[in-house]
């Protein structure tokens, strides 16, 4: 069945997953939901602690069994050592059929590869996937499905019940006894545990993982204790040096600068930037160098943003520091300076995951964005992007928070250059539809700026501003002057990955990848062909 | 044009492709590995072939490692290798066998 | 034919490119260099000069530069490289081309004739390769002059400092108390022979403010333009040359007053209640030029 991207949902994965097509970003706007409880083991007596000495007993006192879905979250990065600890104890006891729901997954737990090829793991929830778990599903090596879910439709489908989570395992960078639970101080200090909120609250067993263990009562906690059943002491439950880097250094390389350049001087042109406006960016060379120039023209004109939202990095902390930012409410801090920040800036807050971005509450702070800049690795025609599955076919990034600030914002500014390597970024069709076009209202590349045809009065708003402004049809016709019109991936039948919209219907799926093949010629002769 | 001895061209860095030729077996042996095989594998074929051509090659096995190479480099880089495989580095066909 | 508004066409900036690497020649026209010098020379390694020209030529034939000047660097005189060089990129309708390390004017003779021959080979349309001389010793320096005019395809003369101050047994100091000579020199050479007159490269890229004094000191000098090896530093030198509004406005009054007058035939030229001289036309033009460059302006000239 054809869905509101146009893309064929193949009927036996509907069946499959009981899910729908996507109908279009706010089909569900105003709609009644209901919400699900956790099951709750409740605890009236007062023997205190709540430690547990190992993860192993920790799993016997959860009753862990096949079949179950056991949650992370990502809060570490590339510095994770939960997720791995957790699984590597789980694979002992020869637990079977898991399903895994993540709120992101990369190269970090590449470990947990040969649990998907025994049947320890056969299903994946997660935002999406880096590294060799992807190469692992796009192998077809998986043997359910990979969900990719947003940040704010992991919180949606854990809410109303379509994910139940059997036991939530939390990192926490300090914890006490009784499990309040901090992402400020200790050894693997991360700034926030946002994505983490939903799975206390919803999962039925909750266990905290600490390697700090602070006197009773660890406040302000951001993790109460009245959602956690255990607490887990071990030595390391992260790499600090890899779960936030320094500050990144701004960008030298001047394509990133000349579309940055493109990029503040679209924004200001726009009725949005007045005093009070929002602004949530990424951590590209090209976002960062856009942050500095727009604060230059902050500072000339005396306008200040009202608040900054998202995966924050230091140039926001730079203007919440200067006062050119009144507030940041913050789900994830992507370097050391940011961490930093939310401890000594009281300007600078924690939300929860849910606050930011679930489209199934009464109103998250996405809807209450002016702009967001937000890269992709394909956009067509249609303003649709893929931000999952790379050229090769193989999924390899994450849906994030793109298709929640999309749809919240209301200019959505897509930056990314006409081509990479030999790649067009702008195309006729994407290989995967991840964020709609109708959310998507600007592309800026390094060989102009497009607007979306039905944002008119964007169009209107930077007329005769000096503007590279050009059609997208236009963009997409230069990259395949220079690069060959590019033929689409081939892929093998099987479906291995369903990309969900914010709402939990099927946006697309992403089927199991093949060896390139050539087309049958004319003149025979000897060739073979090899892809790694 | 005759391949005399194996040559190679081009480097391993993006947007740049290596070609290796080697005397054939009576035929054009085509072998490619690229990162863009999916989108241009079909594509670099053809500039592959349509070179030989115009080289006027009809045995040789070519083997390219393409890291999403245009096809203007695909086709310098197969002239650099055909011409250093016959050591010959002055007096080229520019505008003729080389277009 | 030599053709003389290209000879005089604006290049503020020259981006050097290594002719050598696929990912640089791919689409360098984005960051607007007036022209692009695409290297054969140092840039590119002894084991790769042969394999250089194949990517070049197909380079210049197929990828729309989109405005840029096309200028190739090839190797010096004194190898078995130039000549083949020359008859590459003449065949691909290079439209400059630089000598390297060139110290007289028969350097340029010499590379005048194969260029000649080169054109002939290939059809092309005699003198539709112009020329231009890098001075990088001391010798060649003090012959700027007799470089400058030793052909009329000649477009103008570069200095490279590197190798200029080697030979003065000095170093680059950023100071360019060790290039003022030279510069001084090439430049009074360039004017009287009629051609332009290019500065060497900054290679500081930590020093941007120190870059941008630079190129402030050369234009106040009167160069053309500066050679860049970095697209950051495009911008610079295009603001830089970027003239204020009040030029403009003085530029557009002395040339509508000229062309008005001398339509009427009147030899007597006022602005603003005061004399001007025919003299101030060429330079009221080229600000009107650089100013339409620098997208800056809005008149109807």
């Amino acid at each position: 069945m054809k869905n509101a991207v146009g893309r064929e949902i193949p009927q036996e994965i509907l069946k499959k997953t009981g899910k729908e097509v996507f109908r279009g970003t706010h089909y569900y706007d105003g709609k009644p939901v209901q919400k699900v409880g956790p099951k709750t083991n409740v605890v009236i007596n007062n023997n205190g602690s709540k430690l547990v000495d190992t993860i192993h007993d920790v799993l016997v006192k959860c009753k862990i069994k096949n079949g179950m879905t056991l949650s992370f979250h990502h809060h570490f990065r590339n510095g994770d050592k939960v997720l791995n600890m957790v699984m590597a104890e789980v694979h002992k006891m020869g637990i079977k059929n898991l399903t895994i729901c993540a709120s992101s997954l990369g190269a970090q737990n590449d470990p947990i590869i040969p649990m998907i090829e025994d049947g320890t793991i056969t299903n994946i929830e997660s935002s999406g996937v880096r590294g060799g778990i992807g190469q692992a599903i796009s192998e077809g090596k998986l043997k359910g499905l990979a969900i990719m879910r947003s940040h704010g439709g992991r919180v949606r489908a854990i809410e109303t019940g379509e994910s139940h989570v059997d036991i939530a395992f939390i990192g926490a960078p300090t914890a006490d006894e009784y499990g309040n639970l901090n992402a400020n101080g200790g050894k693997a200090d991360c700034g926030v545990l946002s994505y983490s909120a939903v799975d206390a609250m919803y999962a039925d067993k909750v266990v905290a993982i600490t390697d700090t263990l602070v006197p009773f009562p660890n406040l302000p906690a951001q993790i109460t204790q009245t959602y956690v059943d255990y607490v887990v002491v071990v030595d390391e439950i992260g790499d600090p040096a890899k779960i936030a880097t320094g500050a990144a250094k701004p960008t030298t390389d001047q394509r990133k600068l000349l579309m940055a350049k493109y990029c503040t001087d679209f924004v200001i042109n726009t009725p949005y930037f007045k005093d009070g406006f929002s602004y949530q960016t990424g951590v590209g060379g090209a976002s960062i160098a856009s942050t500095i120039y727009l604060a230059e023209i902050m500072r000339e004109r005396n306008i200040h943003m009202g608040f900054g939202v998202g995966g924050i990095a230091k140039p926001m902390c730079d203007l919440l520091d200067e006062g050119l930012c009144r507030v940041l409410v913050d789900t994830q801090d992507f370097d050391q300076p940011s961490i930093e920040n939310i401890r000594t800036n009281p300007n600078h807050y924690y939300i929860t995951a849910g606050e930011y971005a679930n489209p199934f509450n009464k109103g998250a702070y996405v809807n209450k964005l002016d702009f967001v800049i937000l890269a992709s690795l394909e956009v067509d025609v249609n303003f649709n992007c893929n931000v999952v599955v790379g050229s090769d076919g193989v999924i390899t990034g994450a849906q994030g928070g793109h298709p929640d600030t999309a749809a919240g914002a209301k200019c959505t500014i897509v930056i990314t250059p006409i081509m990479q390597g030999r790649i067009p970024s702008i195309c006729t069709e994407v290989t995967t539809v991840t964020t709609p076009g109708e959310d998507v209202d600007v592309v800026v590349t390094d060989y102009g700026i497009a607007i979306n045809p039905k944002r008119k009065d964007l169009m209107e708003a930077v007329k005769g501003k000096g503007l590279p402004i050009k059609t997208i049809e236009e963009l997409r016709d230069i990259a395949y002057a220079i690069t060959g019109e590019p033929e689409k991936v081939q892929f093998g039948r099987r479906v291995v990955g369903v990309i969900e919209a914010r709402d939990g219907s099927i946006i697309d799926v992403v089927r199991e990848i093949k060896p390139f093949e050539f087309k049958a010629e004319k003149k025979p002769a000897k060739r073979t062909a090899k892809k790694k | 044009m005759e391949i005399k001895k194996p040559a190679v061209a081009g480097t391993m860095e993006s947007s740049d492709c290596m070609v290796t030729v080697e005397p054939g077996n009576g035929s054009i042996e085509f072998t490619l590995d690229s990162t863009v095989a999916h989108q241009f594998g079909n594509q670099i074929r053809k500039v592959t072939m349509e070179t030989l051509e115009r080289l006027d090659i009809d045995n040789v096995k070519i083997s390219i490692v393409d890291k999403g190479a245009l096809d203007c480099t695909v086709k310098a880089r197969i002239e650099g290798a055909v011409y250093r495989s016959v050591d010959q580095y002055d007096n080229l066909p520019w505008g003729g066998a080389i277009k | 034919m030599i053709n003389e508004q290209k000879k005089k066409r604006l290049r503020r900036s020259m981006m050097f490119l290594n002719g050598q690497k696929p990912s640089l020649i791919k689409d360098p026209y984005i960051y607007k260099a007036d022209s692009l010098m695409f290297d054969l020379e140092d840039a590119v390694a002894a084991t790769a000069k042969d394999t250089a020209r194949f990517s070049l030529y197909h380079a210049l034939t197929t990828i729309d530069y989109r405005g840029s000047e096309k200028v190739c660097r090839i190797n010096g005189l004194d190898t078995d490289l130039w000549k083949e060089d020359i008859r590459c990129v003449v065949a691909a309708d290079i439209e400059v081309i630089r000598i390297p390390k060139c110290e007289n004017a028969e350097m340029v003779r010499q590379v005048e004739a194969e260029v000649l021959k080169a054109e002939k080979e290939f059809g092309k349309e005699e003198g539709q390769t112009l020329l231009m001389a890098a001075l990088e010793s001391a010798k060649g320096v003090l012959n700027a002059y007799e470089v400058c005019t030793a052909s009329p395809r000649m477009i103008g003369i570069a200095l490279s400092g590197g190798d200029y101050t080697k030979d003065l047994q000095t170093t680059i100091t950023g100071t360019g108390v060790e290039l003022m000579g030279a510069r001084q020199h090439m430049i009074i050479a360039a004017r009287a022979a009629g051609v332009q007159c290019f500065d060497t490269i900054w290679s500081n890229l930590d020093d941007m403010e120190g870059f941008r004094k630079d190129v402030e000191t050369i234009k106040k000098m009167g160069f053309d333009g500066k050679s860049c090896i970095n697209p950051r530093q495009i911008d610079i030198v295009h603001d830089i040359y970027t003239p204020t509004q009040k030029d403009i406005i003085f530029a557009e009054k002395v040339i509508k007053e000229i062309d008005d007058k001398k339509a009427k035939g009147i030899g007597v030229f006022t602005v603003d209640g005061k004399m001007i001289d025919i003299a101030f036309y060429d330079g009221a033009k080229r600000t009107i030029m650089l100013a339409k460059a620098s997208g800056v302006y809005k008149g109807d000239l």
